[in-house]
C-alpha cells in the first residue's frame, strides 16, 4: 500500500487539483468572510472557523488564474499549518482519490509563473490531469505590499 | 501553565457566546429570558474575572533581582546606588510581566550606567554621593503605570539634539523646533546612542529602541520625562491583561472594526451645520478644533483603502484617539457600541499590516478586525510629525472655575437636580445591577475589575429629595484618583455636552463648586473631593492604599 496516496481533489479555473488528505482539515461550503483592506489582494478574507480565525486565500488569483465569476460562491479547502488552519478558495470540491504512485511525475520545466512554484507535480489519470499543490507554499504569502513605499 | 491557558481560552469562548445571547435579548423581550441571560452574563463577568486572577502575578516577581543587579553594576562602575520600591504587589497578567523582564532590566541598567553620575561628580553638583533608583507601580485608568526615576543628571537635551543632526535622523531646524520631552524621546529612535564611551554594561546591542519596541508589542507605551540636572523618569504605561480588551466598535465602508478602549480619549458627534463649520481645511489635511486645540482627522475609509470621504454628509463622528503623545480624530461611518473583545492574532499571512491588532468575533459571530492605532496613526503620518503640543487634556482637569470649553457630563441626581463634571475627572461610566451592590468596611461597595470600588451615593451626599422607586440597574460614574477608583452612584446619565462653563453663582452647598448654564438650564458642578470627602470615603481610600503599600 506504500505506492498509494489518498488525495483531496477540487477544482479551480477549469484545473483539476489535489493536496494530501492528511494536509487538509476539512472541506466547507461558502463561509461568510470579513474582508481585509491593505491586505494583498490574494486574502479574500477573515473566516470564523469555529471561533478559529481563519485566513482565506483565493487559489484562482493566488496563480494568475481569471477571476471566479462574481456570482459563484467558492468553497473552502481548510489546509492545516504551523500556525493554524489556512482556507484555501475554490470553485468546486472534487473526491478523495486513490492515486497510484507509479502514475505521478515531476511538472514540467515549461510551466511558467507561479504554478512552476507551487504545482509539485502531476498524476496521469485517464483522460485528464490532476495537478498536485504544495500547500505550505500556497499558503505562504509574500509580505504584503506597502502603497507608500 | 497549559492548563490555565486553555481555561483562560474557554473564557473567551465563553464571553463571546455571552455577548451573543446578549444581543438575542436585545430582539426577544421574554422576560424569563432576559432574566437569564442576565445571570449568564453575570457569572460569565465573575468567571472571566477570577481566571484573569489566576493569571495574574504581582510586578514584584520582576522587580525582586534589580537589587542585585544595580549593587553588581554600581560596584563594577565605582559608583553608589540605592534601589527603591513602591508598589510592587501591583499585579499584571503573567505574559505581560514575562514581556517586561527585559525591557525593563534594560531600562534599570542604562539608569545606573548613564543616568546616575559618580560620587564625586554628585558631590560636585551638590546631591549626596548616593543616587538613588525608584520603582514605582500603580494602576491607573484600566491600565498599569510603571516609572524607573533616578536622581542623576538627566539627559542632556542639546547632546541628544545635536546627535540626531548628526546621525541625520532630523534637520537643523526640526530638531531646533521641538520641545524638551520630544527631544527627550529621540533616544528611542533606532540607532541612537549617546554614550560617549560603549560600556559593557547597557551598551550590549540592545538600544532604547528595542525597549520601545518590546513594550509597544503588548500595546504599551513608554515616555521619558527628563528633568535636566535633577534626573530622568521613564514611564511605561501597559495594559493589564491582553487577552480580553474592552473595546469601541466603529462601523467604515459597512464593515466593523474594533478600537481598544486604552486607545480612546472621547467621542465628537457633528451634526448638520457644524459639519460644515467644524471641519476646517489647511491644504489637504482636515483639522477640527477640539476644546481651541486643532485635531488633524483622519478617514478611516480612506486609510483602509476603501475610498474618499465622502463630501457632504449630515453627521461626522469623530473619535478621538491617543497615539504616543499626539491625538488625532479618526473619521468614522457609524460608532455602535462597546464591547469586550477577545483578541485572536492573524495569520501570518497578514501579519505585516501595522493597522490591525487582530481581529475579535463578535455577538453575531461576524468577525472584525482590531485597529492597531499606533499602526493606523503611523500609516496616515499623525505621529511622524514633530510639533510640540502639550497634552491639553490635562489641563482642562483644573476645575469649573476656569473659564473656558469644557466637555461635561451631565448626570440627574436625586428627583430632578441637573448636575454636571468634567470628562475628564470620569474614568468610566458603569451600569451596575443592584444586587451586586455588597457591605464592606461600613461602606456600599461592588466588585470592580479586581478591585473593591466604595460607591457614593450622590443624591444623599448633597442632601437633595429621592426621586421615584429606583430601577434594577444603577448608572455609576467611576472616578480614578491616585490609582482608586470610586463609584458615584447617580439617576442618570442625561448627556455628554461641549460647553463654554461661566460659573453663574457661588455654590451654595456643600459638595458643588457653583452653578452654570448647560445647554440653557440651570445645572450644578459636582465637587467631586468634597462629595468623595463628606462620605468619609477619602480617608477609607488613603487607609486602603497605605495597608496596600
Amino acid at each position: 500500500m506504500a505506492d498509494e496516496q489518498q488525495l483531496c481533489t477540487f477544482y479551480a479555473g477549469g484545473l483539476y487539483f489535489g493536496l494530501d488528505v492528511r494536509e487538509v482539515q476539512e472541506v466547507l461550503q461558502y463561509q461568510d468572510m470579513v474582508r481585509v483592506p491593505l491586505a494583498s489582494e490574494v486574502v479574500r478574507g477573515l473566516i470564523n472557523l469555529r471561533g478559529q480565525i481563519v485566513t482565506a486565500i483565493d487559489l484562482r488569483r493566488r496563480l494568475d488564474l481569471p477571476e471566479r465569476d462574481a456570482d459563484v460562491d467558492p468553497m473552502n479547502v481548510v489546509v492545516r499549518s504551523d500556525d493554524g488552519a489556512v482556507s484555501l478558495l475554490v470553485d468546486e470540491i472534487g473526491d478523495v482519490l486513490e492515486v497510484d504512485e507509479r502514475s505521478f511525475e515531476r511538472a514540467p520545466e515549461t510551466l511558467r509563473g507561479r504554478m512552476r512554484d507551487l504545482v509539485e507535480g502531476v498524476y496521469k489519470l485517464d483522460g485528464r490531469l490532476l495537478l498536485v499543490l504544495d500547500a505550505q507554499k500556497a499558503i505562504d504569502l509574500p509580505l504584503p505590499r506597502r502603497e507608500d513605499e | 501553565m497549559a492548563l490555565l491557558d486553555k481555561l483562560m481560552n474557554l473564557v473567551g469562548e465563553l464571553v463571546l457566546a455571552r455577548n451573543r445571547v446578549l444581543q438575542f435579548t436585545r430582539a426577544d423581550s421574554d422576560p424569563a429570558f432576559v432574566t437569564t441571560s442576565q445571570r449568564l452574563n453575570l457569572i460569565t463577568s465573575e468567571l472571566q474575572e477570577g481566571v484573569m486572577k489566576t493569571r495574574m502575578q504581582p510586578v514584584g516577581t520582576v522587580w525582586s533581582k534589580f537589587p542585585r543587579v544595580v549593587r553588581d553594576l554600581s560596584l563594577q562602575l565605582g559608583k553608589k546606588v540605592r534601589i527603591e520600591m513602591e508598589g510592587e504587589d501591583t499585579e499584571l497578567d503573567k505574559t505581560i510581566i514575562e514581556a517586561i523582564k527585559d525591557p525593563l532590566t534594560h531600562i534599570v541598567r542604562n539608569s545606573v550606567d548613564h543616568g546616575i553620575e559618580s560620587p564625586e561628580q554628585r558631590l560636585a553638583a551638590g546631591k549626596p554621593a548616593e543616587g538613588r533608583l525608584l520603582l514605582r507601580a500603580f494602576h491607573e485608568g484600566g491600565q498599569v503605570n510603571i516609572e524607573v526615576s533616578d536622581d542623576g543628571a538627566g539627559i542632556d537635551l542639546e547632546r541628544v539634539r545635536a546627535r540626531a543632526v548628526e546621525r541625520q535622523l532630523l534637520t537643523h531646524d526640526q530638531a531646533a523646533r521641538m520641545g524638551e520631552r520630544e527631544v527627550a524621546n529621540l533616544i528611542f529612535m533606532p540607532g541612537f546612542s549617546t554614550a560617549e564611551k560603549v560600556t559593557n554594561i547597557s551598551g550590549r546591542g540592545v538600544g532604547m529602541d528595542v525597549v520601545k519596541t518590546s513594550i509597544e508589542k503588548i500595546g504599551g507605551t513608554v515616555d521619558l520625562q527628563p528633568r535636566q540636572g535633577k534626573g530622568t523618569t521613564l514611564r511605561i504605561r501597559i495594559p493589564l491583561t491582553l487577552a480580553i480588551i474592552p473595546a469601541l466598535i466603529v462601523v467604515s465602508d459597512g464593515e466593523r472594526y474594533a478600537i481598544p478602549q486604552v486607545n480612546l480619549l472621547e467621542l465628537v458627534r457633528l451634526e448638520g451645520e457644524q459639519v460644515r463649520t467644524g471641519v476646517e481645511r489647511i491644504h489637504d489635511t482636515k483639522v477640527y478644533r477640539l476644546r481651541g486645540n486643532l485635531l488633524p482627522l483622519v478617514d478611516l475609509r480612506t486609510e483602509l483603502g476603501l475610498g474618499e470621504p465622502a463630501d457632504e454628509v449630515d453627521v461626522l463622528n469623530i473619535v478621538v484617539l491617543q497615539a504616543e503623545d499626539r491625538q488625532f480624530g479618526l473619521v468614522v461611518e457609524g460608532v455602535t457600541d462597546t464591547e469586550e473583545i477577545v483578541v485572536k492574532p492573524l495569520g501570518r499571512q497578514l501579519k505585516g499590516i501595522p493597522t490591525f491588532a487582530g481581529a475579535t468575533i463578535m455577538g453575531d459571530g461576524r468577525l472584525a478586525l482590531i485597529l492597531d492605532v499606533l499602526g493606523l496613526a503611523q500609516r496616515a503620518k499623525v505621529v511622524t510629525e514633530s510639533r510640540e503640543r502639550s497634552s491639553h487634556s490635562s489641563l482642562s482637569t483644573t476645575g469649573a472655575e476656569q473659564d473656558s470649553t469644557q466637555t461635561l457630563v451631565v448626570l440627574r441626581v436625586g428627583a430632578d437636580t441637573r448636575v454636571a463634571l468634567p470628562l475628564t475627572r470620569v474614568a468610566r461610566l458603569e451600569e451596575f445591577p443592584r444586587d451586586l451592590v455588597e457591605r464592606g468596611s461600613g461602606q456600599d461597595v461592588v466588585q470592580y475589575r479586581g478591585e473593591i470600588m466604595p460607591l457614593v451615593d450622590v443624591a444623599r451626599a448633597l442632601g437633595v429629595p429621592r426621586g421615584d422607586e429606583p430601577d434594577d440597574l444603577m448608572q455609576v460614574v467611576v472616578h480614578t484618583s491616585g490609582g482608586r477608583s470610586v463609584g458615584l452612584v447617580v439617576e442618570d446619565i442625561l448627556d455628554i455636552v461641549e460647553e463654554h462653563v461661566t460659573v453663574a453663582a457661588v455654590a451654595t452647598r456643600k459638595g458643588l463648586l457653583g452653578s452654570a448654564v448647560v445647554q440653557g438650564r440651570v445645572t450644578d458642578l459636582l465637587d467631586i473631593e468634597a462629595v468623595i470627602q463628606s462620605q468619609g470615603i477619602g480617608l477609607a481610600l488613603a487607609a486602603a492604599a497605605a495597608k496596600g503599600a
